[in-house]
């Protein structure tokens, strides 16, 4: 499987380089061979912690990075040299998890609020003077020396530990609809939302909303909490509508991309352009580009990204918009692919929550693979125009240290609990 | 719990396979749509990433190549077209910022490789995979650069164009517009194709093919279409008698003959024959007053009249011939519903509600001279991919508009014309020339447009042309004859098939 993947690999570095001869040096064929010693380690680490895990996960984790290096490869040399950097990092990470939690994780629960808390730090992070530093006008990473961090998408997974953990142990109470019981959590979570919102980190906020949501109904089974909350949420969102330009424009990016007559554009002070060169600008073109893939793609390493002049067309395009590079160089044949191995991991990690045997691994794994899918979503789908559109990474893929470092401590975690689960049986 | 958590693997399932749709949305369904998009930067880019197919013209001179640019690690193949303006009418141009004209846009399918057969989709595919450059496929047309060469000459300074066309094939030999604009200032230097003027006609439209968009009043050119009409439907023949006082009566007004320096010319006693032959008026708004404006324009639209020509080239640049209403500054097609509105005697020498285009005429002319069969006109004899294998275009007929003994009658009456009567100026030493000339009037005192439509050698025609000229004080014969006949005589010294 892993072999499979790495060869895949190989032909994906080998295609971007042939295609782009003049400017790539040969050297570049030995990454691909590089990280595969690197995932052969991460498979032998895993081996010997979790023997019993699920074997397909990390196969399809490598199989996503090296897509996603690749592609940033294709994009930008430089910065998949620092990605490169990050995967290191982010499977040293992965193996650091598997070593220390190898005996039981379980242990995790009794740290609940240490979890809560440390989520709620890490969202701050940014916010402190000298360290924080904003990109884009939101203010979610923080800075040492030259590397950059995103600590909220660490909080994430320390989120989705608290949740699960606070959620299994107040089960069969929060069932029964208790106010007080719900008090800590919507302590924790509620402050987690509010820094989200100030920060205009939407994506987020929405990916920790529907989390919430997916956790609590696991653990009570209530529909109706699930009812409530996007009740709430909508009245939340329509409030955050009247109050916030940024929200409204995102909405209205959505709803009217294109428009034929000139608008006042917000950004070029109230410059009368069409919609589309202004603030729809990147969304359209990066619907161009998915467009312009079409069927059978134009091949990686081909995809038209820039004008003759050099200059960019697509601001972000390794990044939030790295789906968009990829469907114009795979087309709709490898699209459906890069999603079809989205969905087996999501089943797998579904898989997983249903065969393990106690609540608190069921929570947290079901958490953690929701988390993966509804972000996978919420960036896809604003790309694609389902939903509005709200800058966040695509796990595995995108360009962005602190997201593949979480989504590898992610991956660990599916594989303890699916460790726990094979070994019971 | 796990009845839970299969509602929620349930929920994360729809969620990736409504991207999965969303995809197929945007890159299957809405994708021709985006394409089109005037904002759509990428697109634009990406088509000067294939290396475009070179357009030829038919002894193999190249009319469009490309010129090799790198920048932003991409390579770029940009257009060139090495000579200038003088097959700018039928090759157009390939720009980043100006989109595509002419055959450029026509045959852009060919150009960027997308015709390929299955196997050479699937290779084409594995180019893709392997990141090697798409090739598109080579263009050869018909275009004969003598004949192209000479019309332009000929044509000088006077607004107009000329088309000329093999009639037992279609395949269009000459296609010149004057004036005209060279397409390599189309990228870089607009502002000189805007600045183009014309001693002849303002404005001087240097973009507007004459030839296939201009709409002019036919004159007497249209009399081979009523001619034609009145022979083939058996109600006349070349030799039923008329009797021309100098002007015939419609709605009880007289409408005169061409009018020489002693006033309308006045011919008596004489026959349908010599009636074409001398461009006779008033023995045509007879004709037209006895066949009545339904069956004139029936054979009209035989001959393709009010549909759009079936050539080769983009299809929004071609006009259609027919019945104009004009309200204000506007041209309105009639519906053939509409044909009541003419008036059948002055239809029927071309004047009134009609307007034609020079490549519809030398439709006309080519299929008299094809035993009144029409082929279709195009401009790609034949196209080579990029691995080597080389696509026909075969000749296709369009339809028969009229029997070939009708044609024959037609073709012995338009020699007499060129030997005897209106166009002895496109007389060719040994060669017998079928001819018809055509002076419309626009007004009192305005200039007229002048036509000569023809083909030779008249027992097997090699060549048939249709010639116009816009603002002149003479006629047909005089001004528009004389160009013909250097065309024809271009094509003619031409090796025989030397260009298939």
């Amino acid at each position: 499987m892993l072999i499979l993947v790495g060869l895949i690999t190989v032909t994906g570095f080998a295609s971007v380089y042939i295609a782009r001869q003049n400017e790539i040096s040969a050297g570049s064929l030995s990454y691909a061979g590089f990280f595969f010693a690197l995932y052969l380690i991460a498979h032998i680490v895993a081996r010997l912690t979790v023997p019993d895990a699920d074997p397909y996960l990390l196969p399809m984790a490598a199989f996503l990075t090296g897509l996603g290096l690749t592609e940033i490869y294709r994009l930008n040399p430089t910065d998949a040299l620092r990605q490169g950097l990050w995967v290191v990092i982010g499977l040293a990470g992965f193996a650091a998890t598997l070593i220390a939690l190898r005996h039981d994780f379980r242990r995790l629960e009794s740290y609940k609020y240490l979890f809560g808390l440390s989520a709620l730090a890490l969202l701050f992070l940014p916010a402190l003077p000298k360290i924080g530093h904003s990109i884009n006008g939101a203010r979610l990473w923080v800075r040492f020396g030259s590397l950059q961090f995103q600590p909220g998408e660490l909080g994430k997974i320390a989120m989705i530990v608290f949740l699960a953990a606070y959620l299994h142990s107040k089960q069969e109470v929060l069932a029964l609809g208790r106010l007080k019981d719900f008090g800590p959590l919507l302590a924790i979570w509620g402050c987690a939302m509010l820094v989200l919102v100030a920060t205009h980190d939407l994506g987020s906020a929405l990916l920790f909303f529907g989390i919430f949501l997916a956790i609590l109904y696991l653990a009570t089974s209530r529909l109706l909490y699930v009812g409530v909350g996007t009740a709430l949420f909508l009245i939340g969102a329509a409030g955050v509508y009247e109050t916030t330009a940024h929200v409204r424009s995102r909405v209205i990016i959505w709803l009217h991309p294109w428009t034929t007559q000139a608008v006042p554009c917000p950004t070029r002070g109230g410059l009368l352009m069409q919609r589309q060169e202004c603030e729809s600008f990147q969304l359209v073109k990066s619907l161009y580009s998915i467009a312009q893939g079409g069927f059978s793609g134009t091949g990686l390493g081909k995809g038209t990204f820039a004008l003759t002049n050099g200059k960019t067309i697509i601001p972000d395009l390794n990044t939030d918009f790295i789906f968009s590079a990829l469907a114009q160089e795979l087309g709709l044949v490898g699209i459906a692919a890069l999603l079809l191995v989205l969905m087996l991991f999501v089943v797998r990690g579904f898989h997983i929550a249903l065969l393990v045997d106690d609540g608190f691994s069921k929570l947290l794994c079901a958490g953690l693979t929701f988390g993966f899918a509804l972000q996978t979503f919420i960036i896809i789908g604003g790309i694609l125009r389902l939903i509005p559109l709200t800058g966040i990474t695509l796990p595995f893929i995108s360009y962005g240290g602190s997201s593949v470092v979480a989504n590898f401590i992610l991956l660990a975690g599916l594989l303890l609990v699916s460790q726990r689960a094979n070994e019971a049986r | 719990m796990n009845a839970r958590i299969r509602l929620a693997a349930l929920a994360s399932l729809t969620m990736l396979v409504a991207l999965i749709v969303a995809s197929t949305y945007w890159q299957a369904w809405a994708a021709p749509d985006l394409a089109n998009k005037s904002d759509n930067s990428i697109q634009q880019i990406s088509q000067f990433t294939i290396d475009r197919g070179r357009i030829f013209a038919a002894n193999g001179t190249t009319l469009a190549k490309n010129r090799i640019t790198h920048a932003g690690g991409q390579t770029y193949y940009f257009r060139r077209y090495p000579l200038g303006s003088l097959t700018a009418a039928a090759v157009g141009y390939a720009t980043q910022t100006r989109s595509r004209a002419g055959l450029e846009r026509s045959a852009n399918d060919y150009l960027t490789g997308a015709d390929q057969s299955l196997a050479g989709a699937i290779k084409q595919i594995g180019d893709r995979l392997l990141g090697s450059t798409i090739r598109g496929s080579d263009v050869y047309t018909s275009l004969n650069l003598d004949a192209q060469r000479i019309a332009t000459q000929a044509l000088g300074s006077n607004c107009g164009a000329a088309v000329a066309i093999e009639p037992s094939t279609g395949r269009v030999l000459a296609l010149v517009t004057t004036p005209t604009y060279n397409p390599n200032d189309v990228e870089g230097h607009y502002d000189r194709i805007r600045n183009i003027t014309s001693p002849s006609c303002s404005p001087a439209s240097p973009l507007l093919d004459r030839a296939t968009q201009g709409l002019y009043p036919p004159g007497s050119a249209f009399k081979v279409v009523t001619a034609a009409a009145a022979l083939d439907t058996g109600r006349f023949t070349p030799n039923s008698s008329f009797y021309d006082p100098g002007y015939c009566t419609e709605y009880g007004q007289p409408v005169t003959n061409f009018k020489d320096q002693f006033g309308p010319e006045v011919f008596g006693h004489l026959t349908l024959a010599t009636a074409l032959q001398d461009s006779v008026n008033s023995v045509f708004c007879n004709i037209g007053k006895a066949l009545g404006m339904r069956t004139l324009m029936n054979y009209a639209r035989r001959f393709g009249f009010d549909q759009t020509p079936p050539i080769d080239l983009p299809s929004d640049a071609l006009a259609i011939s027919g019945l104009y209403q004009r309200s204000h500054q506007h041209l309105r097609l009639l519906s053939p519903s509409q044909d009541g509105k003419g008036d059948p005697g002055r239809t029927a020498f071309g004047q009134d509600k009609l307007l034609v285009t020079p490549l519809q005429m030398a439709i006309v002319a080519a299929t008299i001279a094809n035993n009144g069969k029409e082929m279709r006109p195009h401009l790609v004899d034949r196209v080579r991919r990029s691995n080597g294998d080389i696509v026909r275009i075969r000749p296709q007929t369009v339809g028969q508009p009229i029997k070939p003994e009708t044609a024959i009658e037609l073709t012995q009456m338009m020699e007499s014309a060129v030997s005897a009567g209106t166009g002895q100026a496109a007389q060719i030493p040994g060669v017998r020339v079928a001819g018809k000339t055509g002076t419309a009037e626009n007004g009192t005192g305005q200039p007229n447009t002048t036509w000569f439509i023809s083909f030779a050698p008249a027992d097997a025609p090699r060549v048939a042309v249709a010639v116009v000229l816009q603002n002149q004080t003479g006629t047909g014969g005089t001004t528009a004859a004389p160009i013909a006949r250097q065309i024809m005589q271009a094509i003619l010294s031409s090796a025989p098939n030397s260009n298939s």
